[in-house]
C-alpha cells in the first residue's frame, strides 16, 4: 500500500537522534569547526548512546517469521532516518564519532566471521584516494605483494576520513596494475603497522571536526588472512566485472546514507534560517496567496519543495533496500539530487539571512561549507550523474565516458 | 496523526487491483491516446469519438456507490493519480478532457449531499460518455483560486451567477458543470450547472496547447440556478477541492514528463552527430539523467501528497509542495525535451513540441501554488 510517510519506529528514530544531536552535538559544533583535528572527545557519550539505541531502531530487517512478500522498513531506513538526525545537529562532528566510517561498512559487508569478530568493531577507516587517483578508483596504484605468509603493501592514501583516530585501515591495492581492475583487492591493516605512518592531515573548508589523512605504506607487512575477499584475480571478463563488484559494493550502499546526510544539514539551514526570518516577520504558511507571498516566502517555499524531494528519493533508496530490491540507480539518483539541493540550501539560507548567515555567531555559514562535501565524496555530483545516465541510456563504461 | 496510521510502514507496493488497472489505463493511452493526439492538436480529428471511447475504462463508475448504480470501489485518491498519470503517457490535453467527469463525480462525492449524489450520480453509472467537468479559472493574470469573482447571489428560490470562467474542460459539451463562485456574504461555493441555462455562453478557446481537452470559457450573465444547485447545500471546502485537484495535475505532469524521457532516450541512443550517437556525450546524457531524477522526485512528491489524501490525514502543505515542484520540472523537462531533440524537436514531426506546449500548463492549471 503505497505510504510515505515514516513508520513509528522510525519517526521515533528520527526525534530521539535529533535530541541527541541538539543536546550533545549543537554545543560543540563551533569548537570543533574552530579547534579542526581535535579528537572530539565528547562525541565517545553519543556513540555509546547510538549504540545502544541502533539494535531496536537501526537493526531489525526481515522478521523471521514474515511471509515472503511482506514490506520490510528496516535497517537502512533506520540508518538513512537517524543520519536526517544527527547530521541536522552537525555533519562534521558525526564524521568524527567512532565506528562511522566505511572501513566498518566494508569489514562488515565481505568480511570473513574471523574478521568481522577481530576487526568489525575496531574504528576502520577507508583508504581508497590516492594522489593521481579520485573517481577512477580502478585506476589506483598502492600494490599488495604475496611474500610468505604476508602482504607487503606499498603507495600513498589520501583523504582518509577519520585516517588519524582510526585503529584500523581497509586499504584498496592491487596485486598486479596490469590486470585492471580484477587485480583490486582491499586489505585490513592494524595501525601501529612498521610502514603504515600518518604523514599529513589535510586543512578543510568544512567537517573539520573529522580529520582526513594522508597515509603512506613503505614495505608494510601485513598477515596474509587480512585480505577482505578472495586472493584469486578472475581472468574472464564476467569474473574481473563480479570480483571489481564485490570491492565496490561498499559504495552502493553508503550512498543513501550520505546523501541522507545532505538532508539533514540542509535542513539544519533551512530551520534556522526560518527561525531567524521568522524574526523579522517573514514566514512561510502554505497559505498566503501567490500575488501576497514575499520572494524571500516564495524562495522558502521552494527550497521546502526541493527538501521534500530529495528526502523521499531517499527514503525509496533505503525501501528498495531494506525490500532486496536492487538499488544503484536509485542510490546514484538520491545521491545526485540531494548532494546539489543540500549545497543549494545551504548556501541560500546564508545569503537570505545576510549578515547573520555570514557571521560564526550563528551556524548557517558552517552548515554551507560543511555541506559542499556531501556533493563530492562517495561518488562527485558529476560521477552520479554518469551512473543515473548510463542505466537510464542502457550505456556501457565504454560508451558513455 | 491517527492511531492506525502510526502502524503504517513506508510503502511504495501497488496493490494488485491498482497494476491491473494501470495495465489498462497504459494500454489505453497508448492505443487510443497517442497516435490521435497531433490530428486532435491541429484540429483534424473528432475528438467526439475519443470520449465515448474513453467511457469503457469505467473512470467514474468505479468510485460510485453500488447503491447508486456504481462499482463501489473506495474514493482513492492515489489510484486517481496513477489514473492521471497513466493517461497523461498518452496525451496530457485527451487525459485532461478524459479526467474531467471523473473529477466532477469525486467532487460530488467528497461533498455532495446525500439527494444531489443520488440524483446525479446514477447518470454516470451506464457505460455512455458523460461530458461533466469544473469551471475554477478565470481570465485575469492575478487569477486567485480561493477568491473567484463569479458571483452567486441568493435570489428567490435559488441564485444567479454572473461571470466569466475559462479554461474549463469539455467546456463546450459538459452537460453538468460545477461552477466555482463566491456566494454573496457567504464565501466561495460551487454550484452545479446543468445544460445551458439563459443566459449561459459558451465559447471555444485556442490555447498554446490542450486541444485535446476542448477548453472552453464560460459567460454567466445573470444565470437563475435553483437551491438545490448549490454543492453540499451550503459550505464548500474550497482548499481540500483544489488540494485534490491539484493532486490530479501533479499527476498528468508525472505522465506527460514520463512520455518525454521515454521518447528522448531511443532518440538519444539512435542520433547520430561526430561518428557516434549523442548520448554518448555527457551534455545530453547528463540532461536525461536529471530528467529521470526530477521526475522520480515528481512522482514521490505527488503519491505521497495522495497517500495522506487517502488516509485521511492533512494533506494540505504536501499537496503544495507537490504542486510547486511538479510545475517547475513539469516545464523544465518539456523545455529540455525539445532541446534534446534539437531542430527536429521544434517541428511537428516529433511529439515533443506538442508536450512542451501542454506541459506549460501545469503550473497555471488549479491555480499556481506559489510565484
Amino acid at each position: 500500500m503505497i505510504n510515505l510517510e515514516l513508520a513509528k519506529k522510525h519517526r521515533d528514530t528520527l526525534e530521539q537522534t535529533m535530541m541527541l544531536a541538539e543536546h550533545m552535538m549543537r554545543p560543540y559544533s563551533r569548537k570543533y569547526d574552530k579547534e579542526e583535528h581535535t579528537y572530539p572527545k565528547e562525541m565517545e557519550q553519543a556513540v555509546e548512546l547510538i549504540s545502544a539505541g541502533r539494535s531496536e531502531a537501526m537493526g531489525g530487517g526481515r522478521k523471521k517469521d514474515a511471509p515472503a512478500g511482506t514490506v520490510v522498513n528496516g535497517g537502512n531506513m533506520g540508518a538513512v532516518v537517524g543520519l536526517f538526525g544527527l547530521c541536522w545537529g552537525d555533519v562534521g562532528l558525526f564524521l568524527g564519532m567512532p565506528g562511522s566510517g566505511l572501513g566498518n561498512a566494508a569489514i562488515n559487508a565481505v568480511g570473513t566471521p574471523e574478521q568481522v569478530k577481530k576487526y568489525g568493531g575496531s574504528y576502520a577507516a577507508m583508504c581508497i584516494t590516492e594522489p593521481g587517483t579520485g573517481s577512477d578508483s580502478a585506476n589506483i596504484s598502492t600494490t599488495a605483494v604475496l611474500d610468505g605468509d604476508e602482504w607487503v603493501l606499498n603507495g600513498e592514501k589520501i583523504f582518509v576520513t577519520d585516517g588519524d583516530r582510526a585503529d584500523t585501515l581497509v586499504v584498496w591495492a592491487t596485486l598486479d596494475k596490469s590486470l585492471g581492475k580484477a587485480a583490486i583487492k582491499s586489505f585490513i591493516v592494524e595501525k601501529g603497522t612498521p610502514g603504515c605512518e600518518v604523514t599529513r592531515l589535510e586543512h578543510k573548508m568544512g567537517i573539520r571536526a573529522s580529520d582526513t589523512a594522508a597515509i603512506s605504506f613503505s614495505d608494510c607487512r601485513i598477515p596474509r588472512q587480512n585480505l577482505l575477499g578472495t586472493e584469486e584475480v578472475a581472468t574472464d571478463a564476467e569474473g574481473r566485472k563480479k570480483a571489481f563488484g564485490g570491492v565496490m559494493q561498499t559504495f552502493d550502499n553508503p550512498r543513501p546514507p550520505v546523501a541522507a546526510m545532505a538532508i539533514g544539514v540542509s535542513r539544519a539551514a533551512l530551520d534556522l534560517a526560518r527561525e531567524l526570518l521568522r524574526a523579522e516577520g517573514v514566514e512561510l504558511t502554505f497559505e498566503r496567496k501567490p500575488i501576497n507571498l514575499s520572494a524571500l516566502e516564495a524562495e522558502l517555499a521552494r527550497m521546502e519543495a526541493q527538501w521534500n524531494a530529495a528526502r523521499l528519493l531517499v527514503l525509496k533508496a533505503a525501501w528498495m533496500a531494506d525490500n532486496k530490491q536492487p538499488n544503484s540507480l536509485e542510490a546514484s539518483m538520491c545521491k545526485a539530487k540531494a548532494g546539489r539541493v543540500g549545497n543549494d540550501i545551504t548556501l541560500r539560507c546564508v545569503a537570505l539571512c545576510q549578515s547573520l548567515g555570514y557571521s560564526e555567531q550563528h551556524l548557517l555559514e558552517k552548515f554551507a561549507r560543511d555541506s559542499k562535501i556531501l556533493d563530492i565524496f562517495e561518488g562527485t555530483q558529476q560521477i552520479q550523474q554518469l551512473i543515473v545516465a548510463r542505466r537510464v541510456l542502457g550505456k556501457s563504461s565504454s560508451e558513455l565516458k | 496523526m491517527t492511531e492506525a496510521a502510526q502502524d503504517l510502514l513506508f510503502d511504495l507496493t501497488l496493490s494488485d487491483e491498482q497494476r491491473m488497472n494501470r495495465d489498462t489505463m497504459q494500454r489505453f493511452a497508448a492505443q487510443e491516446m497517442r497516435d490521435l493526439a497531433p490530428a486532435v492538436d491541429l484540429g483534424g480529428a473528432d475528438v467526439g469519438s475519443f470520449l465515448p471511447r474513453s467511457a469503457e475504462l469505467g473512470l467514474t463508475l468505479l468510485p460510485i456507490p453500488e447503491a447508486l448504480g456504481g462499482a463501489g470501489m473506495q474514493r482513492s485518491p492515489v489510484s486517481n493519480a496513477l489514473i492521471h498519470e497513466d493517461l497523461a503517457h498518452g496525451d496530457l490535453g485527451l487525459a485532461l478532457g478524459a479526467v474531467a467527469p471523473l473529477g466532477f463525480v469525486n467532487t460530488l462525492l467528497d461533498q455532495g449531499t446525500d439527494a444531489q449524489k443520488e440524483a446525479l450520480l446514477p447518470r454516470f453509472c451506464s457505460g455512455e460518455f458523460l461530458a461533466a467537468t469544473t469551471a475554477l479559472q478565470e481570465p485575469r493574470a492575478t487569477f486567485e483560486p480561493t477568491e473567484p469573482r463569479a458571483t452567486a447571489t441568493p435570489s428567490g428560490e435559488g441564485f444567479v451567477l454572473n461571470g466569466s470562467k475559462c479554461m474549463v474542460p469539455l467546456g463546450m459539451e459538459a452537460e453538468l458543470v460545477l461552477v466555482i463562485a463566491q456566494l454573496q456574504d457567504t464565501g466561495p461555493a460551487a454550484f452545479i450547472v446543468q445544460g445551458t441555462p439563459e443566459g449561459m455562453q459558451r465559447s471555444a478557446e485556442e490555447n498554446m496547447g490542450l486541444k485535446g481537452a476542448q477548453l472552453a470559457t464560460l459567460q454567466f450573465d445573470e444565470v437563475q440556478v435553483p437551491a438545490d444547485a448549490l454543492l453540499g447545500g451550503g459550505a464548500f471546502n474550497l482548499q481540500r477541492f483544489l488540494d485534490l485537484s491539484r493532486i490530479g495535475i501533479c499527476a498528468l505532469a508525472v505522465g506527460a514528463c514520463q512520455a518525454v524521457l521515454d521518447y528522448v532516450v531511443p532518440y538519444c541512443n539512435e542520433r547520430e552527430a561526430f561518428g557516434e550517437p549523442i548520448s554518448n556525450r555527457q551534455s545530453v546524457a547528463f540532461m536525461i539523467a536529471d530528467i529521470a531524477i526530477e521526475l522520480e522526485s515528481m512522482r514521490l512528491m505527488t503519491w505521497r501528497a495522495a497517500a495522506l489524501a487517502e488516509r485521511g490525514e492533512d494533506f494540505h502543505e504536501q499537496a503544495y509542495l507537490a504542486k510547486q515542484f511538479c510545475a517547475e520540472y513539469a516545464m523544465k523537462i518539456g523545455t529540455d525535451g525539445v532541446q534534446l531533440l534539437g531542430g527536429h524537436g521544434y517541428t511537428r514531426e516529433h511529439p515533443v513540441e506538442l508536450w512542451y506546449r501542454h506541459l506549460r500548463a501545469i503550473d497555471t492549471l488549479e491555480g499556481v501554488a506559489a510565484a
